[in-house]
């Protein structure tokens, strides 16, 4: 009998007989939202953990009194130390990590912009697929790399390279870090870069072919312009991972806390400033908090950055492909 | 005959006897005889090759200057090739080889001496759904003209105007030039894109199913245009509409699975077509 009604009916029609596939979907909602939503709240403590460690150097009249003046003191002079958190008449400028974190920034910049959009653009516009195939899952893997191992590499063999090439007193210096941190931003660009040149649509391409444009003219002309914003979401995103690099900088960079625009001296970044002291700090010291102030700005800056590069691109991309006149 | 007199083709043989040596001679950029004048586009042979798969199987056929020729059949049964290998779009994304050669005024477009740029300059080409580059409409058209190079501002500003005005949009878009041509509708952009193809003034027209994707106003504008254009341009366009194969070609291509199965005058094509499986197609029997 049963059977006969199942029969007469349409299958659209028919009762699942498998009630849990109805509920799959509503489960693995909630997971998820629930998942998504731990993350978040991880993230926020985060945030207020940081900032609650760091509150002092505001909030408590005494250490304001002390930090806040030395802030962003400059030297008076070549020899003066402006950072000596530990000292009887404590400093707590952060001006020479300040600057050590935009040399070796710059640095790092400097080197990996060209090389991972050029590569990226060779990869998406030039290399036949095969070669594509294998330079892109390599370049990835480069982000895999443990920093140890990019710093120790820079250390021993960057190092001795750059001294002999540029005669520099120290071995250590900005450039050395600059040039270890870009191969951290390069495999990001790279990546990003790379999908935003494939993902202008081929119409778009053959459309050019089609007038007579060469390969060249089709990739500077129509396939780097539509890919831009995305490149340049690949920067930023390079940007936020070269000046957040702690443990290169570090073995790399030198650790001098130098007040100096001069690239070829020992460095200190505000990143390696936090890694080299923090273990050592006393807790709940002014000198604890000053170096969570310094997470406050890291962490201000990078959100800064990530927020520029989603937003940007979401807004251009969407309208460059959707239509928007 | 001695090999080197072959490859020396003489004025007084017939056109017949031209031919046939000009298949057999390998590079050959010269003008065209008289009696292939009017033919701007010579098929002979032609095989095409995705890979070692062949999508056409020989296929000779001409079209004549300031000629309208429609290509109609079932798909997959190689329209699409057959208009690409006359520009030789496909081999930029895709493994390509082909036997038999295309000639374009006389020059063999498969001859290793041809500039690939250069031919397709001289053929425009509109695709089956409309391709405006995410620029401004103005730079769109313009686009064509920056490639050859060396025009002036003022050249490059009338070109494009007159352009637009030859595919029949230059009133819906002449106060937004500056505007991103993804703003434009589906119908607008392809006359864009005629437009953009129309701004180099190639010497024949590609069309791979123009309308496919636009409602029947559009595709009526893009119909009357066609016949505008024909006076100065040698057009081939594939369509699956016969009544649109019917109202805007002279000439009739029916294809079925990589074969030219008759190719004549739209009029009889439509009428009284000498072949079986064309008669079928055409009526709807098949397709
Ligand atoms: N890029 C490609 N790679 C491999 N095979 C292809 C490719 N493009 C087309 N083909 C094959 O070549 C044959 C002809 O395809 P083509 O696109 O020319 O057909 P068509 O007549 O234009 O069809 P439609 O009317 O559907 O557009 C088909 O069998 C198709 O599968
Ligand atoms: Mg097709």
């Amino acid at each position: 009998m049963a059977e006969a009604i199942i029969e007469s009916m349409p299958l659209s029609r028919q009762v699942r007989t498998n009630p849990a596939a109805k509920n799959a979907d509503a489960a693995a909602r909630v997971a998820i939202t629930a998942v998504a939503v731990f993350a978040l709240a991880i993230i926020f403590l985060i945030l207020i953990f940081i900032f609650k460690e760091a509150k002092d150097v505001f909030f408590d009249a005494k250490k304001r009194d002390q930090v806040l003046p030395t802030l962003f003191m400059m030297p008076a002079n070549e020899n003066q130390a402006v950072w000596t958190p530990i000292s009887k008449n404590p400093k707590y400028s952060l001006m020479p990590m300040l600057l050590g974190t935009l040399k070796t920034t710059l640095v790092a910049m400097f080197i990996a912009i060209p090389i991972s959009v050029l590569a990226a653009i060779y990869t998406a516009c030039f290399a036949p697929r095969w070669v594509r195939e294998i330079v892109k899952p390599a370049i990835e893997l480069l982000a895999g790399f443990p920093s140890v191992v990019l710093g120790f590499f820079a250390l021993i063999a960057i190092a001795g390279f750059m001294q002999r090439l540029t005669g520099a007193d120290y071995r250590l210096n900005a450039i050395v870090g600059g040039i270890a941190v870009s191969l951290t931003a390069i495999p990001i660009i790279f990546t990003i870069a790379e999908d935003a040149l494939s993902a202008v649509p081929k119409a778009m391409q053959e459309a050019s072919y089609g007038l007579g444009a060469t390969e060249w003219e089709t990739a500077f002309y129509i396939v780097l312009p539509a890919a831009y914003p995305g490149i340049f979401a690949g920067i930023l995103l390079g940007l936020g991972r070269a000046f957040g690099e702690t443990l290169i900088v570090l073995l790399a960079a030198g650790n001098a806390l130098i007040v100096s625009w001069d690239f070829l001296v020992p460095t200190k970044t505000l990143t390696a400033t936090i890694g080299a002291e923090m273990g050592e700090v006393v807790y709940g010291d002014t000198h604890y908090n000053v170096l969570f102030l310094i997470g406050v700005f890291l962490f201000v800056f990078s959100v800064i950055i990530n927020s520029i590069a989603e937003f940007y691109v979401k807004g251009r991309l969407m309208k460059k492909f959707s239509g928007a006149a | 005959m001695p090999a080197n007199t072959m490859s020396q083709p003489s004025k007084t043989q017939s056109g017949q006897t031209e031919r046939s040596i000009r298949l057999q001679t390998e590079t050959r950029t010269g003008i065209a005889p008289a009696a292939d004048a009017q033919k701007i586009i010579e098929i002979l042979d032609l095989k095409y090759f995705y890979g070692n798969v062949r999508a056409l199987h020989g296929i000779s056929m001409d079209v004549k200057k300031n000629e309208v020729v429609a290509m109609i059949g079932p798909s997959g049964c190689g329209k699409s090739t057959l208009l690409k290998s006359i520009n030789r779009i496909a081999e930029v994304s895709t493994d390509v080889h082909t036997e038999g050669k295309i000639l374009l005024g006389g020059e063999n477009v498969y001859d290793p001496a041809m500039d690939i740029t250069e031919l397709r300059r001289r053929i425009g080409m509109v695709f089956q759904k409309p391709n405006p580059f995410p620029k401004s409409i103005y730079e769109n058209i313009a686009y064509g003209l920056k490639i050859i190079g060396g025009f002036a501002k003022k050249q490059v500003d009338e070109i494009v105007e007159r352009s637009l005005k030859q595919a029949a949009i230059w009133d819906e878009v002449k106060d937004r030039l500056d505007k991103n041509a993804l703003g434009l509708s589906g119908g607008q952009q392809q006359r864009l894109c005629i437009a953009r193809a129309l701004a180099t003034e190639p010497e024949v027209i590609l069309m791979d199913e123009p309308c496919s994707a636009l409602d029947p106003i559009s595709t009526q504008k893009i119909e009357n245009l066609i016949d505008e254009l024909k006076p100065k341009y040698t057009i081939i366009i594939v369509t699956h509409n016969m009544q649109q194969a019917a109202r805007v070609s002279d000439r009739t291509a029916f294809m079925m699975l990589g074969k030219l199965v008759e190719f004549d005058a739209t009029s009889k094509i439509f009428t009284k077509p000498a072949d079986k499986l064309t008669e079928d197609y055409i009526t709807g029997r098949f397709g």
